[in-house]
């Protein structure tokens, strides 16, 4: 693959010799070479809006002594760049005495295939493909007043140089599709938002029409927000439907299992390990391994291979989710959740796909179980204080609950909770896991990397409501 | 070193040359580079140095009324000479609209006015580490701070905009920002707060002292929380909160979201939408102003704009693609606003305090839960409870929610405005707002 080689000064010898004489004396590092070509296509307001392709090439230069770490990355792949990075990096680390283990763990396994997704379909059928949007949509529905729908898609090449010559390479396909409609009744407006997406070309999420499904379902949402009312204000039962609401386990735990706040001990969970942390029933894992799903990687951004990580096991804390560095300095290994948004960035532990595994019970008895409540269906953007362990997020499509039936839809509210605390609300976990449908991006120190969640039905005993009816 | 001008020019005008000899009838170009240097602190050592050069192309080519775009951060000849041929290649099947154009020629910037916006000054590393040094000791001198994490980032960036109606300028900025967070814990809980100081001079920045005493404080301040029933109550909004009301006002008047009918500001002009008392402000050409802008991202002259008089919705902001579709002029908000600021209100922030017997202090709000298309507001909040203007004590894991109609016509404002950020407003007091508690 080396595009990274051929048109730049800078040999593959050249830049073995100047990472293995730059780390000699450090804990860990490494040299990150990125190419990534990405094309957004966007039809807004009855028009194709807009059609932007980028291409970024870039290295990230990467040495560690210790906990410190110094970073230098540059768009200018040339020896003298890579000669002025590395000269940054010793001046940083001048007193260094570190051991490098060069020894690596490898992988043949691959969970995405070797394509670029934007070569694979051509542009005029993907704009054919958004006009047809436009136009069911708003013949579909008259109080349609605005479609928005939008196609993004990435090639990502990766290549990781350690000292003494050892190189990891991964090619990460990547695409999403997003409709939104907005819907306007009596001079009401209300929105509904879907998508699909994962590491596969696009026709794989489009065949047998399965863009009028993507329609359907944010009209729905739309239509069904149209006719909410207030939500109610205070502590209640609440219903998370499967799928999408998993986002609430990534926001109120994930982020509290990262390495990095746990060795810091910033994080509301770094001192219990092998303690309860939710109710019996309750197991999450994180898994890079998942074919062609949205959060899954072959390697991570240090080229550890991914594996599914068991986080709570049945109500106990197990493992938090580390990169190299973290591990290192928690005497553990890491769990190849190493990643990073691009080659500008250090590398953090971050969430893949997490999951809830699914229970015995049905959606059907919990919404029967509880007198006063809501039933959350799915929900826009979350997040998380990681000290304190309160997080949020909000509902897109929710109803009430009376007397056990689902009564009207409510107004986006949002639910506040404390992540050490929530999971053992759980009080009943269903049968239904679902993944979501391929969405999610999770942000953390300004790096946004793309995840996957899923989980099923579950009741939590109690959570604020964030409405505005008293 | 950043390329200088020449540097940036040469590529610009590579780029227009090669597009028109295509077949472009227009095209525009911006070239930036920056670079960052930033060294973090954590307990009192360092964690982490990161230095970033960051080169960063974009070029929009049209044929007639097509038009379409392609970015890149490889600025070799022969690259963006392969992705020139791309872009015109994609504009070609790209379908017209109507409204696509570069801006009117008459509404470009012509005289370019020197801000003050760089500061050639360095700060070594060591001279970083120095000050992060001074700020975690300060900071972690009470001994209920377990935890202070510091930053100190020195960024420089210099960029060209080029179009082919003959505009082609560009200047040099700078930033130095530091920032601090600290954690305290006692037997009831643990909590972070953070603070930080941006500035385009060196000299500007507050003193490490300074920086970590308040966020030490502030920090410590905030221990041992309690959770407050669900109530109508009055909320008085932060500095660092209230601004964020600022910034979603702005998102909604943005010829865009009008534009396209997501608003709810939509057909709001010349209405009452605040107070009578509220004025609110976009001035691009403040001195040394963190938002100041000499012209806008397409190259359109920027003026200030009282955007709300006495209440009453006055401007949107408006770029060249949406003015022509709400059949408005641009107003050089092509990017959105740059220093936005609410005037100040008439009493002290003392009195505000003390204007209610009981009163909600927000100072940290978490979640996205703004929608702009309906108004209506829900976030996750932490502050505190002032009863007779004293700090009572401190409240998290709530909700406070309302809907912007008529959150923006209970607003009252303090006169303590100062200029920290690109968005800056004076505290801000908020009558009957839900609180969603225990």
């Amino acid at each position: 693959m080396s595009n990274f080689f051929t048109k730049s000064d800078l040999t593959r010898k050249d830049a073995d010799n100047i990472v293995s004489e730059t780390l000699k004396n450090c804990d860990d590092g490494e040299l990150y070479f990125e190419e990534s070509k990405s094309e957004s296509i966007l039809l807004d307001d009855d028009k194709i809006k807009s059609s932007n392709y980028s291409s970024d090439l870039g290295f990230g230069f990467r040495a560690v002594s210790q906990e410190v770490v110094a970073y230098s990355h540059s768009n200018e792949i040339s020896k003298e760049s890579l000669i002025n990075s590395s000269e940054n990096l010793k001046s940083t680390l001048k007193s260094s005495k570190g051991t490098y283990n060069y020894e690596i763990p490898r992988t043949n396994k691959k969970f995405y295939e070797d394509i670029n997704p934007i070569e694979q379909k051509s542009l005029n059928s993907k704009l054919e493909v958004l006009n047809k949007v436009n136009d069911y949509l708003r013949k579909k529905d008259s109080k349609v007043k605005q479609v928005t729908a939008s196609f993004s898609g990435e090639q990502k090449s990766i290549e990781i140089i350690r000292a003494g010559g050892e190189a990891l390479t991964d090619i990460r396909p990547l695409i999403r599709f997003n409709v939104s409609v907005m819907l306007e009744k009596n001079g009401r407006k209300e929105t509904g938002v879907y998508g699909i997406g994962g590491r596969q070309s696009y026709d794989e999420y489009l065949k047998n029409d399965n863009w009028k499904n993507v329609c359907k379902e944010a009209l729905r949402i739309a239509s069904v927000n149209l006719e909410s009312k207030p939500a109610p204000a205070g502590e209640m039962q609440v219903v998370l439907g499967p799928g999408w609401p998993a986002i609430l386990i990534h926001e109120a735990i994930g982020h509290g299992l990262e390495g990095d706040f746990n060795r810091k001990k910033t994080s509301a969970f770094h001192d219990l390990m092998g303690q309860k942390v939710a109710s019996e029933g309750v197991t999450i894992v994180d898994d890079g391994t998942i074919d062609k799903r949205r959060g899954s990687l072959s390697i991570d951004d240090e080229g550890t291979p991914t594996e599914r990580t068991v986080l709570i096991e049945n109500g106990i804390l197990k493992n938090f989710m580390q990169d190299r560095l973290n591990a290192r300095l928690m005497n553990t290994k890491s769990t190849g959740s190493g990643r990073r948004e691009n080659y500008k960035h250090i590398v953090l532990p971050r969430m893949r796909n997490t999951m809830m595994l699914s229970g015995n019970q049905t959606q059907d008895e919990m919404i029967k179980s509880v007198d006063k409540g809501i039933f959350a269906v799915s929900f826009g953007g979350g997040q998380v204080d990681i000290t304190s362990g309160k997080f949020v997020f909000n509902c897109t499509e929710a109803y009430e609950i009376n007397n056990g039936k689902i009564g009207s839809p409510i107004k986006g509210a949002t639910l506040i909770g404390d992540g050490p605390s929530i999971l053992k609300e759980v009080s009943m976990v269903g049968n239904d896991m679902m993944m979501d449908p391929g969405i999610g991006t999770c942000g953390k120190a300004g790096q946004g990397v793309p995840v996957g969640v899923a989980q099923p039905s579950i009741l939590i005993d109690k959570m604020t409501v964030g409405g505005t009816k008293l | 070193m950043i390329k200088d001008q020449e540097y940036l020019k040469s590529k610009a005008s590579y780029c227009l040359d090669l597009a028109k000899k295509l077949g472009a009838t227009d095209a525009s170009v911006t070239v930036e580079n920056s670079i960052a240097e930033t060294v973090s602190f954590r307990n009192k050592v360092l964690d982490e140095s990161n230095r970033s050069d960051s080169l960063a192309i974009s070029i929009e080519t049209y044929i007639g009324k097509k038009k379409s775009s392609i970015s890149s951060s490889n600025l070799l000849d022969e690259n963006l000479k392969t992705l020139i041929e791309k872009c015109f290649e994609t504009t070609k099947i790209t379908p017209e609209d109507e409204f696509n154009s570069l801006p009117d020629k008459e509404l470009l910037a012509k005289n370019i006015k020197d801000l003050n916006l760089y500061d050639q000054s360095h700060l070594e590393n060591d001279k970083k580490i120095d000050y992060l040094k001074e700020l975690e000791e300060t900071a972690s001198s009470d001994e209920k701070i377990i935890n202070t994490e510091s930053g100190f980032t020195e960024n420089k960036s210099n960029f060209i905009l080029a179009n082919s109606d003959g505009f082609c300028n560009g200047y040099k900025s700078s930033s130095f920002t530091a920032s601090c967070v600290t954690v305290a814990k006692n037997e009831n809980s643990m909590e972070r707060d953070y603070e930080f100081t941006s500035k385009c001079h060196l000299n500007d920045i507050s003193n490490p002292l300074e920086l970590g005493k308040i966020v030490a404080e502030q920090t410590i301040k905030k221990l041992s929380p309690k959770k407050i029933g669900s109530d109508k109550i009055t909320i008085i909004f932060d500095k660092r909160i209230s601004k964020g009301f600022l910034s979603s006002f702005a998102g909604a008047i943005s010829a865009s979201s009008i534009a396209r009918g997501t608003s709810f500001l939509k057909d709001k002009v010349n209405q009452q939408i605040f107070s009578n008392s509220i004025n609110i402000i976009d001035k691009p050409d403040l001195i040394k102003g963190i938002g100041s802008k000499c012209f806008d991202s397409e190259g359109v002259k920027t003026e200030t704009l009282n955007l709300v008089n006495s209440g009453i919705l006055s401007n949107y902001l408006v770029d060249t693609y949406n003015g022509k579709k709400l059949n408005l002029k641009s107003n050089g908000r092509s990017g959105g606003s740059t220093n936005l600021y609410f005037e100040n209100g008439k009493i002290s922030y003392d009195d505000l305090l003390k204007s209610h017997s009981k009163i909600l202090y927000v100072t940290e709000t978490i979640g996205h839960g703004t929608n702009l298309v309906t108004g209506d507001y829900s976030v996750g909040a932490t502050g505190f409870l002032v009863e007779n203007g004293e700090f009572k004590h401190s409240v998290n894991e709530i909700t406070i929610a309302g809907n912007f109609n008529e959150m923006f016509k209970n607003i009252t404002l303090a006169n303590d405005l100062e200029f920290k950020y690109s968005v800056n407003s004076p505290t801000m007091m908020i009558d009957g707002m839900t609180v969603a508690g225990k």
